[in-house]
């Protein structure tokens, strides 16, 4: 090798020591350089690097963003901002923390739960920093607070935001409600804010509050400030400001979902009125409720327990998160099928003799002594079940499953709240794939009155009246606008159904309500303009035994409450141009003409004439009982005084 | 050079080895490191946990690993360097497929006792593969442009997939290195000319990407950048990190504030104070003083791998050397760089000072190589 070529080898030898050469002096220069820069930092600027470490170390403080407010469709605010005063205490200039905490409890009370926390804070952060000892506190103790400041070296009183609902229970399923951001919070968002570090921040924890959490939070602005050793802000520097959070309008009426959550007290129960033109949600009523505002400031062990003990579940937001088999509401979606597959017409009837035997199974109708010859009009207006059984069979659980989720039964509508649910539309291949089981005939049976497997929100059950109602895919809508920007309405597509088909249903949901003989004619309207038209169901949540069925199935009223049956009601009106469509579902409430129609007729009357209706509107036999009810409903509307709003007054 | 021409050679064998080491080298090691455990020392709050205990170790092991390098001839290390580069590769693409996610990118392969970052393996793998690869081609070809493209390949597939980890900060640094054995070797200074026209015109490109649909960067790099360029813009996200740094090491003043008395470190103002950031505590603790002492030893370090690389006559001992000694060079300007505001927040840490067992263990072994080629040298 060295023979063969020495000239270019030796090149190559040369070659490298002057490269190295070149590359060790750029980074000879480099070093320099760097050496030159770390002079002019710690030598020439020390002073004035040492002056903003040491003497005036600057501190970055967040400054909150406000959050977004809250209005109903009308303007009237749903959440907002309100002053809120808290004690801090610094524990550098408090001395001996035991002697000042002892002094403040003489004065005014302080949990000992919270002191501990605030002591167990305390050792945690540095000894300069303000360390909250009560927040929510009533002006009242402010006031003493300030007046023996002397006394309590350390201890200042401070002013903040907290959120407040002054609508109280009426929105609190809709709303949620927000607290303090908790480390589980934390730990659920990933590379969370430098402002949800503040400590009791509040965001959002359930429902719109939670969900739209990134649009009402704002984005936090900061402020450089001078600190003296102590921690004391000397002066503030500059200040980069935040934005505050946008505001949002829901669709829902405040007046009417008041009027809503008044009408279904003393149930468990939950109503959805839906705008049948734009989808835009106007109620959406759960009882019993509870008071959000007892969360933002942390709820007492005791009145959790009240909450989370009570049999009527009143933290459960029903309307889209309770799901009820829907009983005869069921029907129209049934008969619809039907209509579409072309398997019965307005005209075919079927005979009841109070039951249908299902190969070894008798399936029975309501009514013992069955309903003779029904057709399609007779069979919603009297809601015979042996007609539904019967027309089933013949259509096929997948056409019926399949016209429940275009009625939009069985889908997930998506509206910011918590824990919204699908419902159930079952085939024959998801209980294959869930069960494991072949479908049986019993099972389409079950399904064709809204039995069985069958389970659908009250929102849902309003969403497909309101289908049925337009013959559009109306889908809701919750939130009107977000900072002044209007969000698309749930106006919707047709739905592809002949629109004769959708016709005779809606005359037969007519008749139930405006026929002498439909099951909900004692809850009818009278007012020409805004005749109503419905649907009944109840839906039961036990099985009838054959002995039971034989000696006279038990009435309702005499069952323990959580066996009776739920009573349901959807309906739409005015009948010829339909503005609104509701769902009512009182849960156990037995029948749905009985206990679920009349909720929703005097619902739906509130929402035609947009407050308190005339009597004329009501049957003449009604009146005078609905006065009454008006009577004690204002009686219930009026504003509650709360003791903590007189102490800040 | 074969096997056959060391023999030839007197080079020392057995335990003679240790005698002929380059112990000034190992002595600069040493104190480095050591500068290392005082301020780990420090910013744990004058504890030995839970870093200097764990770094001292991790230490001991490196320079156990050091030695044992040292000893194997370099003519061994020469042809391992093909095997060194492909297993990294490998090592690559596995952290690719399974890495833990840690800082929001896929790094490192959780060995147990030590978590092992691939992309730092390879920072020595490549600079062996090409002194191996320029030691084998016969000088004359250097510049001829087929063969200036296979060490591009070289450099350019482990970059790409550091990119995709994505490591802005070290794909960078592997590029340099590559790019300066290139030089090394003597490659024609046009294509050096052409490259950095080239990637000028690259810079302009990829800041033209931004907000587009073709983004060549995450976001976060971008604000990475724009952080650096105004640290103001964003006083508390990542402009707080350069902030708070400059104040810590301005604050040091000549002579510093003294051991265990830094207010910034001990206040928490400074982030990563014991990984990234550490020059920050040492420059405000020990000052002007402290800082260029380290600046001192690390370039006496390069002088010493300098004076190595030189007198050997072996191309790939003086290439695989300097290579080395180039990527030591890297790692500190870079990150005393970016603690000083000179340079994007790229996350590359101090050798030798800052804790972290990966980066360490990898400069040892390559010491050890440097060591070998000391020891190896033909006289």
């Amino acid at each position: 090798m060295k023979q063969r070529n020495p000239k270019p080898q030796g090149l190559a030898y040369k070659r490298l020591p002057r490269r190295a050469l070149v590359l060790g002096g750029l980074q000879a220069a480099f070093i320099g350089g760097l050496a030159a820069r770390m002079r002019f930092m710690q030598v020439d600027q020390a002073d004035e690097y040492r002056l903003l470490a040491e003497e005036n170390r600057i501190n970055v403080r967040l400054i909150p963003p406000t959050r977004g407010r809250i209005y109903d469709r009308n303007g009237q605010i749903i959440g907002q901002n309100s002053p809120s005063y808290r004690i801090v205490i610094v524990r550098e200039d408090a001395g001996d923390i035991d002697k000042v905490i002892a002094k403040l409890t003489d004065l005014i009370p302080l949990n000992e739960d919270e002191i501990e926390r605030a002591r167990t804070e305390m050792r945690r952060s540095a000894p300069f920093l303000p360390v909250t000892l009560v927040d929510q506190v009533t002006w009242e103790d402010i006031s003493k607070v300030a007046v023996n400041a002397p006394a309590l070296p350390g201890v200042t009183p401070e002013v903040g935001q907290t959120r407040q609902y002054p609508r109280y229970e009426d929105f609190a399923h809709i709303v949620g409600y927000v607290g303090p951001v908790s480390d589980y919070d934390l730990s659920q968002i990933d590379d969370p804010e430098p402002v949800l570090r503040i400590p009791r921040f509040q965001i959002g924890k359930v429902g719109l509050e939670a969900r739209q959490e990134i649009d009402l939070r704002g984005k936090a602005g900061s402020k450089r400030v001078e600190v003296n050793a102590t921690g004391r802000v000397m002066r503030e520097l500059d200040r980069q400001e935040g934005q505050p959070g946008a505001d949002l309008q829901l669709s829902v009426d405040a007046d009417l979902q008041q009027y809503a959550q008044a009408r279904l007290a003393g149930e468990s129960a939950a109503a959805v009125v839906i705008d049948c033109e734009t989808g835009d949600l106007r109620a959406m009523a759960s009882a019993p409720s509870f008071d959000p505002n007892l969360f933002v400031r942390g709820i007492s062990v005791a009145d959790y327990q009240i909450l989370t003990q009570d049999k009527y579940r009143p933290l459960a937001n029903k309307t889209v998160q309770g799901t009820y088999p829907p009983g005869s509401t069921f029907k129209m979606v049934t008969a619809l099928a039907a209509l579409e597959a072309g398997i019965v017409g307005p005209g075919t009837t079927v005979y009841c003799p109070g039951f249908l035997k299902v190969g070894s199974r008798r399936f029975h109708c309501w009514k013992r002594g069955g309903h003779g010859m029904v057709d399609l009009n007779t069979s919603l207006k009297r809601s015979c079940d042996v007609y539904y059984y019967d027309v089933a069979l013949k259509v096929g659980i997948d056409k019926i499953s399949e016209m429940a989720r275009t009625l939009g039964l069985g889908v997930k509508h998506d509206i910011p709240m918590s824990a919204v649910r699908a419902g159930l539309a079952p085939n024959q291949e998801w209980k294959q794939r869930t069960h494991g089981e072949e479908w049986l005939i019993g099972d389409t049976a079950n399904a064709s009155i809204g039995q069985g497997f069958m389970l659908a929100s009250p929102m849902q059950l309003a969403v497909m009246t309101a289908r049925i109602a337009t013959g559009r895919a109306v889908s809701p809508r919750l939130v009107r606008s977000i900072d002044g920007i209007e969000q698309p309405t749930g106006a919707g597509e047709p739905l592809g159904i002949n629109r004769t088909n959708l016709d005779y249903i809606r005359e037969a949901m007519w008749s139930v309500s405006n026929d002498r003989r439909g099951t909900a004619y004692r809850s009818r309207i009278i007012a020409d303009d805004f005749r109503m038209a419905g649907k009944t169901g109840t839906s039961q949540v036990r099985n009838i035994t054959k002995a039971e069925r034989a000696a006279g199935v038990i009435r309702n009223e005499d069952l323990p409450w959580e066996r009776r049956d739920h009573a349901l009601f959807v309906s739409f009106a005015p009948y010829d141009n339909p503005k609104y469509a509701i769902a009512v579902v009182v849960e156990h409430g037995g029948g749905g003409s009985k206990a679920a129609a009349p909720v929703a007729r005097d619902i739906m009357l509130q929402a035609l004439y947009g407050g308190t209706p005339p009597l004329e509107a009501y049957p003449a036999g009604d009146r005078e009982r609905i006065k009454e009810q008006q009577k004690r409903l204002e009686g219930d509307r009026r504003p509650k005084a709360r003791p903590d709003e007189k102490d800040r007054a | 050079m074969s096997y056959l021409e060391y023999a030839v050679k007197s080079t020392p064998s057995g335990f003679r080895k240790f005698l002929y080491m380059n112990w000034p080298l190992t002595l600069l090691l040493v104190s480095v490191a050591s500068a290392g455990f005082l301020m780990l020392y420090s910013v744990a709050g004058g504890s030995w946990t839970p870093w200097a205990e764990p770094q001292m170790e991790r230490f001991g092991l490196g320079l156990a690993a050091m030695f044992i390098i040292a000893i194997v001839p370099i003519w061994f290390w020469r042809n391992m360097s093909v095997v060194a580069y492909l297993g990294s590769i490998v090592l690559l693409i596995f952290v690719e497929l399974f890495g833990t996610i840690g800082m929001g990118a896929q790094r490192w392969i959780d060995l147990g006792f030590m978590r092992l970052q691939p992309s730092e393996v390879m920072k020595v793998a490549l600079v062996m593969v090409l002194a191996a690869y320029y030691d084998w081609l016969s000088p004359q070809r250097t510049s001829r442009p087929l063969w200036v493209l296979i060490p591009v390949a070289l450099i350019l597939i482990p970059t790409f997939l550091v990119l995709k980890q994505p490591d802005l900060g070290t794909s960078i640094l592997l590029l340099a290195a590559g790019g300066g054995m290139m030089f090394l070797a003597g490659v024609h200074w046009a294509y050096f000319a052409a490259v950095i026209t080239a990637g000028v015109g690259l810079v302009v490109t990829v800041f033209n990407s931004r907000g587009t649909e073709w983004q060549l960067l995450k976001d976060y790099q971008f604000r990475r950048i724009d952080t650096f360029l105004d640290p103001s813009t964003d006083p508390l996200g990542a402009g707080y990190h350069i902030t708070q740094s400059k104040i810590a090491l301005g604050s040091g003043g000549w002579n510093g504030r003294g051991f265990m008395e830094g207010t910034q470190s001990r206040l928490n103002f400074l982030p990563e104070k014991h990984t990234d950031f550490i020059f920050t505590t040492l420059a405000e603790e020990f000052g002007f003083v402290g800082g260029i002492t380290l600046l001192i030893l690390y370039g006496m370090i390069l002088i010493f791998c300098m004076v190595t690389a030189l007198s050997s006559k072996d191309r790939f001992s003086s290439l695989v050397t300097l290579g080395i000694a180039l990527n030591f060079f890297l790692f500190f300007a870079v990150n005393m760089s970016m603690v000083m505001g000179l340079a994007p927040v790229v996350g590359v840490p101090l050798p030798m000072v800052s804790y972290g067992g990966s980066a360490m263990l990898v400069l040892m072994a390559a010491f050890g190589i440097v060591q070998s080629a000391h020891i190896h040298r033909p006289r």
